[in-house]
């Protein structure tokens, strides 16, 4: 008999401004790797694609960046775009989102586990446990812990300690470093896998917008359907590169206006 | 027609496409950007040529499915082709030859499009009357074929018996090279360091490619043995016959083991 695995559920939150191949590779990367702890079998995968709220420089409407995600993932049979945090009035915190999704798996177990009970209404003794949550990301964004008031101390720990981080980086990023800069990271460097992404590429969002501004190819950088609803629908212009220029991010704002508090009400 | 006059161009890649990646299909891309970023050129067609069985190199798969897996990945693209004629002889032919007979196709295609009007089919035959022999640009009535490749293949030419100097003159000096720089190569100080390719450097196009998209075949492999997924990196027709077809194990990789590649064994054979 098979030892028993952790579920997991992988929750990548971003801009996916456009998704691109490198973002759907983080999921297959992160895959393979907790398979290969022996730990732990992926059940699922989530993008979950910043509100408009966040107000980035370049971030094209949530209804664009929703459906060019949904486009591209059409062909997985394990990640799914999630609508939740693009919908929300303001800007989330990555920790309120992992809560929502950590609440609504829970609530998807008990209801099937409901299903099989035993006579005495005991869950059956074979079914697995509730699937666990990690955060997915790039080595970049272990780095953001370090910028300025731009997390609260109590949700690093939250998404350290009590989920837990997936990180996968490429090129000359070290995320070792940016563990080992952070005490609160470095408590729960346990709990955050790094995963090495050995092909060197570099194709990011950035460059993709950049490409399409000029005019230039991004065939093979980001599926064809997206490249489609692109065109079709003229996103990635010099005028919408330059959407909330001067904007203070959201979180900034907002977390500089109410220090030491806990904004998850 | 526009008043321009636009050279047409056809990119020729050859190589094991063992497997063809993302990558591969990107260089035609950033090829094609460039070369009509000039202004005076317009591609028309790209050319994926795999190499014959013959090569011997390690890891070398069969070439039907090397073909079938080029087709795949090229079915959306409206531009890039996959041709077996290189695939299909009995011996490994050089570069040079394969340049050669591209070219021919080429001007062939183009005169069975131009029979009709004779009076260019007459200024043609004196062009090419002209131009025989010559050992500048092969550019017949505003056509030229391209040799694309990344810097690696450039940096080649300097490994001994690799390649013979009069196929680089050829390739290089007679028809034109697209080269897409990778980083970690410096291909301009290449050329600088080679008295041949320094004399031929108008016709080689340098493409800096400033996103780094490297996806080597080798390390695709080497994933696919290991169980690890490759998904995104290749085309996902390509992905699937990959595994339909249980490619790439721990065997395939030791074919070839121990042989002499090709080329080099053609070049170091006492004649």
């Amino acid at each position: 008999m098979a030892t028993c695995r952790i579920p997991l559920v992988l929750l990548a939150c971003g801009s996916f401004n456009p998704i691109t191949n490198q973002h759907m590779r983080l999921f297959e990367l992160a895959r393979d790797h907790m398979h290969s702890t022996g730990q732990y079998q992926v059940v699922g995968g989530i993008v979950s694609p910043v509100s408009d709220g966040y107000g980035k420089q370049g971030l094209v409407l949530a209804q664009h960046r929703i459906a060019m995600a949904k486009l591209a993932l059409q062909s997985s049979d394990w990640v799914t775009v999630d609508e939740w945090e693009s919908q929300q009035a303001d800007w989330t915190e990555t920790v309120v989102t992992m809560r929502y999704h950590c609440g609504r798996i829970l609530k998807e177990y008990e209801q099937s586990t409901g299903e099989h009970k035993d006579s005495s209404g005991n869950p059956s003794p074979l079914s697995s446990p509730c699937p666990q949550l990690k955060l997915l990301c790039g080595a970049d964004f272990l780095d953001t812990f370090q910028v300025p008031d731009l997390w609260l101390d109590d949700h690093v720990e939250e998404v350290a300690g009590h989920f837990g981080l997936i990180c996968v980086s490429r090129g000359g990023l070290h995320p070792e470093q940016a563990v080992a800069a952070s005490d609160t990271l470095s408590r729960h460097s346990h709990n955050i896998f790094l995963v090495r992404e050995w092909v060197r590429n570099e194709t990011s969002a950035t460059e993709v917008r950049r490409a399409l501004r000029r005019g230039l190819s991004v065939k093979y950088l980001i599926p064809d359907s997206v490249i489609e609803y692109i065109h079709q629908h003229n996103l990635y212009t010099e005028d919408s590169e330059r959407r909330n220029k001067g904007t203070v991010l959201r979180p900034l704002a907002k977390q500089a206006t109410q220090p030491g508090k806990s904004l998850d009400d | 027609m526009d008043g321009q006059h636009l050279t047409k161009v056809v990119l020729l890649a050859c190589g094991s496409f063992n497997p063809i990646t993302n990558m591969h299909l990107r260089m035609f891309e950033l090829a094609r950007d460039h070369l009509e970023d000039t202004g005076q050129y317009r591609v028309v067609k790209g050319i994926i040529s795999p190499v014959g069985d013959a090569y011997k190199k390690k890891g070398l798969i069969e070439a039907c499915h090397r073909l079938e897996m080029a087709r795949l990945s090229t079915d959306s693209s409206d531009w890039i082709t996959v041709d077996p004629w290189e695939s299909l002889q009995p011996e490994w032919v050089e570069t040079a030859k394969v340049v050669r007979h591209y070219y021919k196709e080429m001007l062939e295609a183009e005169q069975n499009t131009d029979d009709l009007d004779t009076v260019k089919y007459a200024k043609k035959r004196r062009i090419e009357e002209n131009n025989f022999g010559a050992s500048s640009h092969q550019k017949k009535d505003g056509l030229q074929l391209m040799f694309l490749c990344g810097a690696d293949v450039l940096e080649s030419f300097g490994v001994p018996n690799l390649w013979k100097q009069e196929d680089i003159d050829e390739i290089v000096g007679r028809y034109g090279m697209v080269c897409i720089t990778r980083s970690g190569s410096d291909p301009h100080k290449f050329i600088h360091q080679s008295d041949k390719l320094w004399k031929y450097r108008q016709n080689i196009h340098m493409v800096r490619e400033w996103v780094t998209n490297e996806i080597s075949a080798t390390q695709v492999r080497r994933s696919l043995r290991r169980g690890r997924s490759v998904r995104y990196l290749l085309p996902d027709g390509v992905v699937h016959y990959i595994q339909e077809h249980a490619l790439y194990s721990a065997e395939s990789e030791q074919r070839n083991a121990g042989v002499v590649l090709a080329p080099i064994q053609k070049n170091t054979e006492v004649s």
